[in-house]
């Protein structure tokens, strides 16, 4: 079938098997392979995206559910300039990531947590996160990133 | 000033974050563009004689490239270019496959030899017995559901006590399931001989799974004789040395790159044999491919870590001198005794940990099971040794009711007594024990603690307070005469390049090696590439494991750049017609300068572009003469709720010393990420097979990964006590969380029930086994 996704601002459109999943869309029709594949039961948060502003895992999206929509993905984070997105910028200063993996679904996941509560607690960013998994930091450096990056124009 | 132990972001982050890294399945090469997918067809028993497999009806498919069983790859050797996959099949024997066989690092091998693919048996739910190649994805899955396996079931060897009594042998030639032995041949009671106390008690060090997001993975061409793999590893130069000897190729014919690599935390040492078979695959049908592990695939068939049943005695005087410490081992293996055999080598000879015992006895039995394989897991051995001891510590602090930090205080090796020989072998380098764990006690505010702990029992709170500690040794870079390699090269435009054999998967490595480089040479670390795992610019290398990098291949570096500056003082020298010995290198400018001569200045640009030949370049090798020995000490505050079992993880406040710290970021970054595993493991996680060897936690929404929610923000106290052993002084700091967290947090959870009578509850600490525990007490008390 065919679907078309507006994907970090450019329109993609392509032909795809019904079973397609969103994740399998962004990294291999609009090639963007950032967002990553780290589980198979929608618990570890990898491959979380924005799906028309929500948050949403795109492992657990069918391709053609997200037909007409708008995805952002973190290579769409950065400003007109290159600017790294307030969030992205939080992770380096706070040493938020170490192999990368998790990243980009991480930070995603906090973009969308901090546009739903801007000031949130340390135990309101822990409660948030919990549907992502990072299996380097121990997530103490992820959490001070999210509290650095509440309170500037993070959302 | 030096760059040294300054606090610098990593350079590899602003990639990582605004386009994210490249790992296998992310390649986009030219090479690759045509790839076939592998899928495994994987063993649904535990246990089974294999008598046949059909895979007509999976090859009859459209879109399928090859359908490959045992007897196909054991063919492997002479490959032709573009051979038909389609022969006639039937299973190979063991023994046949027997020289096939590739078990990775540190295989026991012999009778234990591992095939690439399963030959007449299968030995674990995962074990690989075919692989389908397949143009799509999902294809392959629904293609290797095609393929059809004649079982014939064997009864499932689960737990060491089946490999013990042996009515099941999982390789009938061997004659036994004891792959290994090693230690005390007989446990000599004597050395118990004048303790006023001693305890004895059987723990469970059980089995977990590492999980790094990015499981396994691999991708393979074949071109004009060339093989090239792109595989998740931490070590590309192993893992060209297992594929060279699999593949019966010379190693100069194989290039492998590990690309980024997300995680690895021991579980991606060296290669599997899922990686030599995608690159059989690739060898037989000239097609190139890929393969990228399913997560439930790779809680099944990537190796797990730990799985140890422990045996301890402890003795000592009533005053808490310990006198005696005895530490048996049986280590379960599972399947096919890879380096598991070698991880309780490790357990023995930390057996004693920090202290000063002057009796201790160890002994080990490697026992293979119809489980998924075992390897190293961050620690490695250590974490089994250090969590053995401080519940030993413990329990003996019990029995002679003392403060558990007094018989630590008691018992730890002194400062002037190092180096120390201890009682099960290990030399330790340097070290302020009794420092450790008095930082760690003030930093806590150990007193406050016990005074709200000895509030709550007074009160009958239903939330009682637990506080868990630890002081441990480990021993890091334990390989430190395989040494590391380092290539340093000064380019014409002032910028350097770094060719280390030490390999990141997530480290850091980039963002040390190039602080190294600009402290010893002023070259400013943003013009510093630092390259790694590519086995065709970097031959020689070991790698990164053991919590080696730093004081081995971050001495190579260190070397290489002193090496380069005294060329490049030569150099200078002919070049502004002065003598060496007036020659300064400003390491703020990065400029060269002749004392007393302000205006004679060179670039190292400038220098680099004079030097002939191959230009400003150093190779060197480093080895180190001996391993060195971190140490620190853990403390965990638990909540636990005696009406239901569940416990809160409150604090956790760590000193750990590992001597300098080059970069702080980073360093912490290492503690905070291994108290996070170590606490996984007292607290939650567990690896689970039922009677019949089936795993009941093969994926992430059985297998209980620990997440934010059950974690606190970490305290993190600074000790540097330099080692003699490299020329920075330093030792390893990545494994010392799991090493130093898990018996803290253990600690805190039994201490916070002492008070009902319990003395010990087997990892992992779930609110079931501690409301069992609570119960079996009460019931002991007759209330």
């Amino acid at each position: 079938m065919k679907v078309t996704v507006t994907v970090n601002g450019t329109e993609v459109g392509a032909e795809v098997e019904d079973r397609m999943l969103l994740v399998h869309f962004l990294r291999d029709a609009a090639g963007l392979t950032a967002t990553n594949v780290g589980c198979d039961t929608t618990s570890c948060g990898a491959c979380t995206v924005l799906l028309d502003g929500e948050s949403v895992k795109s492992c657990t999206v069918l391709a053609a559910q997200a037909d007409g929509s708008e995805v952002t993905t973190v290579e769409g984070l950065s400003d007109a300039n290159g600017e790294m997105h307030p969030v992205q910028r939080a992770f380096r200063q706070e040493h938020g990531l170490q192999c990368g993996f998790c990243t980009p679904g991480m930070v995603m996941a906090i973009v969308s947590l901090l546009r739903e509560n801007p000031q949130p607690t340390e135990e309101q960013v822990r409660a948030g996160l919990e549907g992502n998994l990072c299996r380097c930091t121990g997530y103490h450096n992820i959490v001070k990133a999210a509290l650095a990056a509440a309170g500037t124009d993070a959302g | 000033m030096s760059i040294l132990g300054t606090r610098v972001v990593r350079t590899e982050d602003p990639r990582l974050l605004t386009v994210g890294g490249t790992y296998v399945d992310d390649l986009r090469v030219p090479e690759l563009e045509n790839a076939a997918q592998v899928t495994f067809v994987r063993s649904p028993l535990a246990h089974a004689r294999i008598t046949g497999i059909d895979t007509s009806e999976a090859r009859d498919e459209p879109g399928v490239v090859a359908v490959l069983t045992s007897r196909d790859l054991g063919e492997a050797a002479e490959a032709p270019e573009h051979a038909e996959a389609a022969e006639p099949e039937h299973v190979a024997s063991d023994e046949e496959l027997a020289s096939s066989g590739e078990g990775g690092p540190g295989a026991i091998g012999g009778p234990f030899t591992e095939p690439t693919l399963a030959g007449d048996r299968v030995r674990f739910v995962g074990d690989a017995v075919a692989m389908v190649l397949t143009d799509g994805r999902y294809q392959g899955e629904d293609v290797a559901e095609l393929v059809s396996v004649d079982y014939e079931p064997l009864p499932a060897v689960v737990g060491t006590e089946a490999a013990l009594a042996g009515d099941t042998l999982l390789f009938p030639p061997a004659g036994t399931n004891v792959a290994a032995t090693g230690g005390a041949d007989a446990f000599d009671d004597s050395i118990f001989e004048g303790c006023e106390a001693v305890v004895e008690q059987t723990i469970v060090n059980q089995r977990v799974a590492p999980v790094p997001l990015e499981g396994r993975a691999a991708a393979a061409v074949w071109r004009d004789g060339k093989l090239t793999v792109w595989t998740s590893t931490q070590n590309a130069q192993i893992a060209r040395a297992t594929l060279a000897d699999a593949l019966k190729l010379e190693p100069a014919a194989i290039r492998v790159i590990a690309p980024d690599v997300g995680g690895g935390f021991g579980a991606k040492i060296g290669i599997d044999r899922e990686v030599v078979a995608v690159a059989r695959a690739a060898m037989r049908t000239g097609r190139p491919t890929r393969w990228v592990e399913t997560r439930t695939e790779n809680l099944v068939a990537m190796t797990h870590g730990r799985d140890q049943v422990q045996h301890i005695k402890i003795g000592g005087t009533r005053d808490g001198r310990v006198l005696a410490y005895r530490l048996g081992i049986d280590q379960d293996t599972g399947a096919y005794p890879r380096l598991g055999g070698f991880l309780p080598t490790l357990t023995s000879l930390m057996a004693v940990g920090a202290y000063d015992i002057p009796r201790a006895e160890t002994a080990y039995r490697v026992l293979v099971t119809n489980t998924t394989p075992i390897a190293a897991y961050r620690g490695a051995g250590r974490p089994e040794a250090t969590a053995a001891i401080e519940r030993a510590i413990d329990l003996f602090a019990a029995e002679i009711g003392m403060d558990p930090a007094e018989v630590r205080r008691r018992n730890l090796v002194p400062p002037d007594k190092f180096p120390f020989k201890t009682a099960s072998g290990a030399e330790y380098d340097t070290g302020r024990y009794a420092e450790a764990l008095d930082t760690v006690l003030e930093a806590a505010g150990y007193a406050d603690l016990r005074t709200e702990q000895a509030r709550r029992r007074e009160s009958n709170d239903p939330v009682q307070l637990g506080i868990g500690l630890s002081t441990y040794v480990e021993i890091t870079a334990a390989d430190a005469t395989a040494g590391e390699t380092a290539r340093l090269a000064v380019h014409d435009d002032g910028s350097a390049t770094v060719y280390t054999g030490s390999s990141a998967h997530g480290q850091g490595h980039r963002t040390a090696w190039a602080m190294l480089v600009q402290s010893e040479l002023g070259i400013p670390m943003e013009q510093v590439t630092v390259v790694h795992g590519d086995t065709d610019l970097i031959p020689e290398g070991i790698g990164t494991y053991g919590s080696r990098s730093l004081q081995i291949g971050g001495s190579a570096v260190h070397k290489a750049a002193i090496e380069v500056k005294e060329e490049a003082r030569r150099l200078a020298a002919e070049m502004l017609e002065a003598s060496e010995d007036d020659l300064v290198l400003d390491t703020d400018s990065g400029q060269w300068q002749v004392r007393g001569d302000p205006a004679a200045r060179l670039s190292w640009g400038q220098v680099a572009g004079h030097a002939g030949g191959d230009g400003l370049v150093a190779s060197v090798e480093f080895k180190g003469d001996h391993a060195t020995f971190p140490f620190g000490a853990h403390l965990a505050v638990v909540e636990v709720d005696t009406e239901t079992g569940k416990v809160r993880y409150v604090r956790h406040v760590t000193v750990d010393d590992a001597g300098p710290v080059l970069n702080p970021v980073l360093a912490e970054g290492q503690r905070h990420g291994g108290i996070a595993q170590g606490a996984a493991q007292a607290l939650l996680e567990e690896v689970r097979y039922d009677a019949d060897g089936n795993p009941v936690t093969s994926n992430l929404a059985d297998y209980a990964a620990i997440t934010a929610t059950e974690l606190p923000s970490f305290e993190l106290v600074t000790m540097e006590t330099p080692t003699t052993l490299n020329p920075l002084g330093v030792k390893g700091i990545g494994e010392a969380g799991t090493i130093g967290a898990t018996p803290a947090a253990q600690n805190a959870v039994v201490d916070a029930v002492a008070h009902l009578g319990i003395r010990h509850i087997d990892m992992p600490t779930t609110p079931e086994r501690v409301w069992t525990a609570i119960m079996e007490a009460q019931k002991a008390r007759g209330q």
